[in-house]
């Protein structure tokens, strides 16, 4: 198919497969801030801003016609219609405003010196993200070989039960306890996803069927294993897990009521390992080949099936480190709920991301501050936190659809461009 | 003087892979000596097929567990050997498999209905209802893929169509009007998904699943705004009450399961028939088939292959939306957050088993119903095996499916691939 509609060079994700490549590995601490340059460059800094300016415009527009207020302003409406206006203003300012703050900085803490809680937002936010951002590579890098995981769901859940046990289960030095456990985790994980890319590449088993499928069978696995002896904790009847060793937990980096932990650093050396694996090796040139045509790549003498398991092995490593930021960081503990909705919000980070490492790390600290930034709105506004995922599809949108935010502004520009990762059923 | 002939050529022909029937014969022999070993001889299995009121009144059949549990993994048995010589004709396996499935499934409930009641028309019935919404959106998956567009948006149209039919339906009291309004809320997202991969062409996997994000948003908001506010009036629609087919109603045990639903049942009975005449019977299908196949080629006959699927998109979308009220209006009668819990994924997954055929999809989707529904009547009447296991089964039978018997499915040649008009 990439024969008939080549990728086009100005979409980052094609433009970087085929020049970064070309470097030899020695540069690569020169050509990581030049692929970040350039990342910026081909992002379309304006598209994409233009792009959540228009999905908060709607979103306000949603906040302010299903607000109680405003319904009840617009009841009388000829009578007072400055009441209908204000009362549209109020709603929507006071929602996104406790969005942001929710997101970033609590104002009012900082002016009364509360400089702890001032900050509890962003730590909020950076904790949300880095179970995002570790899943949004486990569904980027498949992306990158043309294969559509929508595993990550239940990857996570296997890897909690690896994760889990190793962080329970032993005693061992603190540190090496923790990495023990991260590392069972992406055992655990990466035997999930292999699974898939096994059966693609033995059988031709397509992707997105045995991904779905085991999404559901890891899910009642966990919820068989949390009710074993061996796993459930003493004296409970409900499926929870003994709490992890402290010796096992990801230290916290500040303290002091903030949760943000040291997890949020793996994600990010993570982000920097995957962009290496992707760019500087011979295996992330096979997946992109593979990914790109693999016709081409069958051509050239490259094993596509094991190039599609690899890739699954390094996308079910990454569910499993995302798994391991709520089991070794906030909750220390192993739960039916642990994996949460986290495996399905990856996808859209990776879309939003566009496939490419730095952009899932972009990505997922966006959605994640929305996520934190919409509990702190529902809280304090009373607005559904259900508007972050509106918000979220809208972004994704038309962030992937440059030609229509152009139109809308009339800007000018190239119309020809679009967001290609994913392919078709056939490969 | 020796006239010396070439050798004719011969075209060797591989012998047809054993790998099938190798495999059921295999299952029937494993699987149906662990359900003979662990029935117990000293216990009966009833077998119950009354339900309702039917012409004849059907004895219950009690039978020795053992005993049932043994002739049916036979009869498994003497359907795999059928697709021994079959298999050599290059004949097709279809049969001999379902028959396969059929009778280790019966040969398994008279293993775990020891000493039980077990209902197997209510368990049947059970199984089509849990069916209904997987089948309406297969339907729309066909067409939408036949069509070569990508659907993964199938969740969020049952999802809306669910939230409408029942929004729709509580405020003006009339749960018909409800369940007109459904496949307007389908269409639309429909159309959303049409606009943005045949105008923008934007990728399509990419589309569906930030739509079923929208889909989950944008239902969850209003939930909250305004369903949770005022139940009473937003969120309390009449459920479709049943309509007894006269004459066809009363056949044992296919009566109560077929001709005694509501109304989207029927519906789901017209849209399955349509959709398989319409596209392979109608020269609108052929058309629609042919931009999904080769658009280029549709496109040097004069076929306007982004209008055509446009339409085949919203359409599909609506058809979805119609499925979605089966969720409020059909059976709970209030709408839920994320009521339909994934099954618009389980309807793609059908699709593609049923190898995007409208039968083929119609089966697959009857499938993973009754294995749901199996896994429900188990867990009341109690089994020796786990829950989490029963529960898992389907997913594990749909991978072996596809791993084994579908093997490598093949998807319409232009399906995902946006049309740009050189």
């Amino acid at each position: 198919m990439s024969d008939e509609f080549p990728p086009d060079p100005s979409t980052g994700l094609s433009g970087s497969k085929t020049t970064d490549t070309l470097h030899p590995p020695d540069e690569l601490a020169g050509s990581l801030t030049e692929a970040l340059r350039r990342r910026v460059l081909t992002m379309n800094l304006a598209v994409t801003l233009l792009a959540v300016v228009l999905a908060l415009a709607i979103g306000a527009v949603l906040i302010a016609v299903s607000s109680p207020s405003v319904i009840e302003a617009a009841g009388y409406f000829f009578a007072r219609p400055m009441d209908t206006f204000s009362a549209i203003w109020n709603s929507v300012a006071s929602a996104y405003s406790a969005l942001f703050q929710g997101a970033l900085l609590d104002v009012d803490e900082l002016r009364e010196g509360n400089i702890a809680d001032a900050f509890y937002p962003i730590s909020e936010t950076l904790t949300v993200s880095a179970p995002l951002i570790l899943a949004g590579l486990a569904v980027a890098i498949p992306f990158r070989a043309g294969l559509f995981n929508i595993g990550a769901q239940g990857q996570m859940a296997f890897a909690a039960i690896g994760g889990g046990l190793v962080g329970f289960g032993l005693s061992l030095p603190a540190g090496l306890h923790l990495v023990a456990s991260l590392l069972m985790a992406m055992i655990f994980g990466a035997f999930w996803a292999g699974i898939v890319g096994f059966l693609k590449a033995k059988t031709g088993a397509h992707e997105v069927i045995t991904t779905i499928m085991l999404n559901y069978i890891a899910l009642f696995f966990l919820g068989w294993v949390l009710n074993q002896d061996w796993f459930q904790r003493e004296g409970r009847n409900d499926p929870i897990s003994p709490i992890l060793n402290e010796t096992a937990t990801f230290p916290l980096l500040f303290g002091g009521g903030l949760r943000i932990h040291l997890g949020i650093l793996v994600a990010l050396g993570a982000v920097i390992v995957v962009w290496w694996m992707l760019t500087k090796t011979i295996t992330g040139f096979r997946i992109q080949t593979v990914g790109a045509n693999s016709a081409a790549a069958r051509t050239a003498g490259m094993n596509v099936g094991r190039v599609w398991i690899i890739a699954m092995l390094w996308a079910g490593a990454m569910a499993g480190l995302a798994v391991s930021m709520n089991v070794n960081g906030t909750d220390k503990v192993v739960t039916a709920g642990i994996v949460g909705n986290i495996g399905f919000d990856a996808i859209t980070v990776a879309l939003l991301g566009r496939g490419s490492p730095f952009g899932v790390l972009g990505a997922g600290l966006l959605i994640g501050g929305l996520r934190a930034g919409g509990l702190a709105m529902q809280a304090s506004t009373g607005t559904p936190i259900d508007i972050v995922l509106v918000l979220q599809a809208l972004i994704v949108l038309f962030i992937a659809a440059p030609a229509l935010v152009r139109s809308v502004f009339r800007l000018r520009g190239k119309t020809a461009e679009s967001l290609t990762i994913a392919k078709g059923w056939g490969s | 003087m020796s006239v010396t002939t070439r050798p004719v050529p011969q075209v060797r022909i591989a012998p047809p892979s054993f790998k099938r029937p190798l495999i059921m014969t295999l299952a029937s022999l494993v699987l149906g000596s662990i359900f003979v070993l662990l029935a117990p001889a000293d216990q009966q299995t009833t077998f119950v097929f009354n339900l309702g009121d039917t012409l004849v009144a059907l004895p219950d059949w009690v039978v020795s567990s053992r005993l049932a549990a043994t002739g049916f993994a036979l009869a498994a048995l003497a359907c795999s050997a059928i697709a021994w010589p079959i298999n050599t004709r290059r004949g097709s396996l279809f049969f001999p498999a379902v028959g396969v499935g059929f009778f280790l499934v019966m040969s398994f409930l008279s293993w775990v209905g020891a000493d039980e009641v077990l209902p197997v028309t209510g368990l049947l019935q059970g199984s089509l209802l849990l069916a209904v919404p997987l089948v309406f959106g297969a339907m729309a998956g066909v067409l939408s893929e036949r069509a070569g567009v990508i659907n993964i948006n199938i969740e969020g149209q049952l999802l809306v169509g669910a939230f409408l039919g029942a929004v729709v339906g509580s405020l003006l009291a009339n749960a018909y009007l409800g369940l007109l309004a459904a496949p307007v809320a389908g269409a639309l997202m429909g159309l959303l998904l049409a606009v943005f991969a045949t105008r923008y062409f934007v990728d399509q996997v990419v589309v569906g699943v930030v739509l079923n994000v929208l889909a989950v948003g944008l239902t969850g908001f209003l939930y909250s705004r305004f369903l949770t506010e005022d139940a009473d009036l937003w969120n309390n629609p009449e459920v479709l009450p049943t309509i007894a087919v006269p004459v066809l109603s009363e056949i044992p045990i296919l009566g109560p399961i077929l001709f005694d639903q509501n109304v989207i049942v029927y519906l789901m009975y017209v849209v399955v028939v349509a959709v398989q005449v319409a596209l392979f019977k109608t020269r609108w299908g052929l058309r629609l088939r042919s931009v999904g196949e080769h658009p280029e080629a549709a496109d040097s006959v004069g076929i306007r292959v982004n209008r055509t699927r446009f339409r085949a998109v919203v359409l599909a979308g609506a058809v979805a939306g119609l499925g979605g009220a089966f969720f409020t209006l059909g059976s709970v009668g209030a709408f839920g957050r994320e009521m339909t819990a994934g099954n618009g994924f389980i309807a793609l997954a059908a699709v593609i088993f049923g190898r995007w055929n409208p039968i083929g999809a119609l089966a697959a989707a009857l499938l993973f119903g009754f294995a749901d529904n199996l896994q429900n009547v188990l867990s009341i009447i109690g089994s020796p095996i786990p829950s989490q296991f029963l529960l898992m089964l389907p997913y594990v039978v749909t991978i072996l499916a596809v791993v084994g018997l579908v093997g490598k499915v093949r998807a319409p040649g232009a399906d995902g691939i946006p049309f740009k008009k050189s």
